[in-house]
């Protein structure tokens, strides 16, 4: 398994919102979590990525074999463990290259790799940029500056792909998109399924999975997993509505 | 959740590694400041009468003037019969030989400061004599500055060699009776540097105190003179990254340009004196006058600033747009950290027609400093279509610290278009989590942001002095992570 979650439980303010969580994900598997508005559907993403307001209480999470509690969230990142942000930050005066070359030294410094200069960076990432239609000047402005919701959403999907991570977050990576910007999201993502990298997409429709073919798709519910199953399950909710499901399952 | 709380606190508790070379030099004067002091510093440094009536007309309306306290600072009185008003050159013989014998801490922070090698021998002390680099390369500029007919020297040797500039020019930016640091730095001055730009000529190089070798023991009462003459451009550096020694805490500087017909002045300044410790102890109290008189039409003169040192800093250099279509430019990144105080900002007095002014300002708090900034802008009657852009923006840092803004505006001609923005924000957590979700360390992480939000005003430094800020910011933020 790449990652194994095992009773999970988290809160925030004190408020518990995830309430005794089980997933595991195994290489090269793609997992759908869906499920209605505060499910606990963004506070497992942002417990995972470690961010401090979200204190998990309970449970263990097994990275890779490591203790992913135990690991600072930068740690995590450079373990190959990427979120991308359902309201990416502006950061004014730092330019999306800046943040990306340094972000992509820190991992590879991390491995043991050599950094990478300036030239052959700009090399590597020119390809991923055209990937995601991405203008070139986006990538010397400041991150996310001024950037509108769609290009906000594709610059996070293009850092992914020159990040490269065993493991992909999404969250509602597609709220927000029309259906052009949507195809184009789909579009790198599925160019980065190699059957070796995970990717975990937390949505609340169904309609991006026309696009990404999920491998399991879980209906997550008052902050548990109430139901699994296949692609099928996405279609299935998508014609009856959560209520039908959450009434069957209680 | 084992990941810690990013502890702002952490970041901004770095020490100052260096303590001051307290040798007592000999050839000092008593502490105490009288006429009889005035005269003694004049005659020792042999000038001629009208600077020595100089001094004394500055002395006796000092003596009849309050310390401003209008400022947002808090601080002990400054007893100004404590302080010794002259001491001789420090003697090389006392001074590190070589690099070897230097502090290597210090030697460290010159490294991550990315400082070249044959400047830190300078930096740390090094008998000039010693360094050979730096001699050699000084006397290559000396001789292409002098072809140029650029006069850069120090304020003693422009006294002795130039008395007519001196006389001509000395006081007529910053007057004797200006304020009360002005008038007492007009008294009891030692030394600085003169730089002169002849007509139509644009100076080759940027000039740098760093290559001004023999004006040494200067900092505590500095006084610098630039005059551009017509149609002529100069770009001075002064200062430097590297944390500086000093053992004198009050430090009273005045600077004037003057910017005649044409003409364009660029002044950069780097200050990194010893801001004391973390409770406030010591560090310099640094009291500075800076003016520039655009006195001729379409010139131009520009301020950026890099203000990381000092305990106090108290400075608000400031433009005189006196000639028709001349324009004031102020930059300035100023940081404070544990119990720093800066109140610190700009004059721009619009009087010529057509006059233009731009004030970009960052301030950046940690610790429990106060960080203030303090502008006006005065647009004079006679100042037709005067036009004026303000931007002031303050980063927070941990909640124990202070951001304010001071925004003064006198209007006086209708024409006039006048705008200020202001902002003020925390390093935002979002912010620093989204970087660290990317891999970036912490530490990193907030340089980055910090850099990020200075940009506009590192931009305006000359290269060189623009990379060695964006490390020493690094530097000042430097402090145990998790």
């Amino acid at each position: 398994m790449l990652i194994e979650i095992k009773n999970l439980h988290a809160s925030v303010n004190d408020i518990e919102i995830i309430k005794g969580l089980d997933l595991d994900v195994a290489p090269g598997e793609v997992h759908a979590i869906m499920g209605p508005n505060g499910s606990g559907k963004s506070t497992l993403a942002q417990a995972l990525a470690g961010r401090e307001d979200y204190v998990v209480t309970e449970g263990s999470v097994s990275y890779k074999g490591q203790n992913l509690l135990d690991m600072e969230p930068d740690s995590r990142a450079r373990a190959g463990l990427f979120l991308s942000f359902q309201y990416p930050v502006e950061i004014p005066g730092v330019s999306n290259v800046y943040l990306l070359k340094a972000a992509l030294n820190a991992c590879r410094k991390e491995k043991g790799e050599t950094e990478i200069d300036a030239v052959e960076f700009m090399r590597f990432i020119k390809d991923k940029a055209k990937l995601m239609e991405l203008d070139e000047k986006f990538l010397s402005r400041g991150v996310n500056e001024g950037f509108s919701g769609g290009e906000k959403k594709r610059n996070e999907i293009f850092q992914m792909a020159v990040l490269e991570p065993d493991l992909a977050i999404l969250d509602e990576t597609d709220s927000g998109l029309d259906i052009d910007a949507l195809k184009v999201v789909a579009n790198g993502l599925n160019a980065q399924r190699d059957g070796q990298r995970s990717f975990l997409l937390i949505t609340h429709y169904q309609r991006l999975l026309d696009y990404i073919e999920p491998d399991y798709v879980h209906v997550l519910a008052d902050g548990r997993i109430i139901r699994s199953g296949g692609k099928e399950l996405a279609l299935e909710l998508e014609e009856n509505g959560y209520d039908n499901i959450l009434a069957a399952a209680s | 959740m084992a990941s810690k709380q990013p502890d702002v606190k952490d970041f901004v508790d770095r020490k100052y590694e260096h303590g001051f070379f307290t040798d007592i030099e000999a050839d000092t004067l008593a502490p105490g400041l009288n006429e009889d002091v005035i005269r003694l510093i004049s005659k020792i440094k042999g000038e001629p009468a009208f600077m020595l009536d100089w001094r004394l007309k500055a002395f006796s309306h000092w003596q009849t003037m309050q310390e401003p306290d209008w400022a947002k600072l808090e601080r002990d009185a400054i007893d100004y019969q404590a302080i010794s008003y002259y001491s001789a050159p420090r003697s090389s013989a006392d001074a590190p030989k070589s690099l070897d014998e230097v502090d290597p801490k210090l030697l460290e922070t010159y490294d991550k400061l990315g400082i070249p090698l044959h400047e830190r021998a300078r930096l740390a002390g090094v008998a000039v004599d010693a360094v050979f680099d730096s001699v050699s390369v000084a006397t290559t500029f000396k001789e292409k500055l002098a072809e140029a007919g650029v006069l850069f020297c120090s304020f003693s040797e422009a006294v002795k060699d130039h008395p007519e500039l001196i006389e001509r020019y000395l006081g007529t930016v910053v007057p004797h009776r200006d304020n009360f640091f002005a008038a007492l730095n007009s008294a009891v001055f030692t030394d600085g540097s003169f730089v002169y730009i002849p007509k139509g000529v644009r100076c080759p190089m940027e000039l740098s105190t760093y290559f001004r070798i023999n004006a040494a023991n200067t900092g505590q009462f500095e006084r610098t003179l630039i005059i551009a003459d017509e149609g002529s451009y100069v770009s001075y550096l002064e200062g430097c990254t590297a944390p500086q020694r000093d053992e004198n805490q009050l430090h009273a500087a005045v600077v004037e340009l003057i910017a005649e017909k044409d003409a364009e002045i660029k002044y950069s300044t780097v200050q990194n004196w010893y801001p004391g410790d973390e409770e406030g102890r010591g560090g310099i109290y640094n009291f500075v006058t800076k003016r520039g008189d655009c006195r001729g039409d379409r010139s131009k003169i520009s301020w950026t600033q890099v203000e990381a040192g000092s305990a106090i800093t108290w400075k608000y250099p400031s433009c005189v747009l006196r000639g028709n279509d001349s324009v004031g430019e102020f930059y300035s990144v100023a940081v404070t950290n544990n119990l720093q105080q800066a109140d610190t900002g700009t004059k721009m007095i619009h009087i010529g027609k057509n006059t233009r002014s731009t004030i970009i300002s960052k301030g950046i708090s940690a610790g429990r400093a106060q960080n203030a900034y303090r502008g006006l802008v005065k647009i004079f009657p006679t100042a037709e279509n005067a036009r004026n852009y303000s931007q002031c923006d303050s980063l927070l840092m941990g909640n124990q610290c202070g951001a304010h803004t001071f925004p003064y505006m006198e209007i006086k001609n209708p024409t006039a278009q006048v705008a200020h923005e202001a902002t003020t924000s925390k390093i935002a957590d979002d912010q620093l989590f989204y970087c660290r979700q990317r891999g970036l360390r912490e530490e990193d992480a907030v340089n980055m942001i910090v850099n990020g939000f200075c940009k506009e005003v590192f931009r305006k430094l000359p290269m060189e002095f623009a990379v060695e800020a964006q490390a020493l910011m690094n530097v000042s933020l430097e402090g145990a992570v998790g």
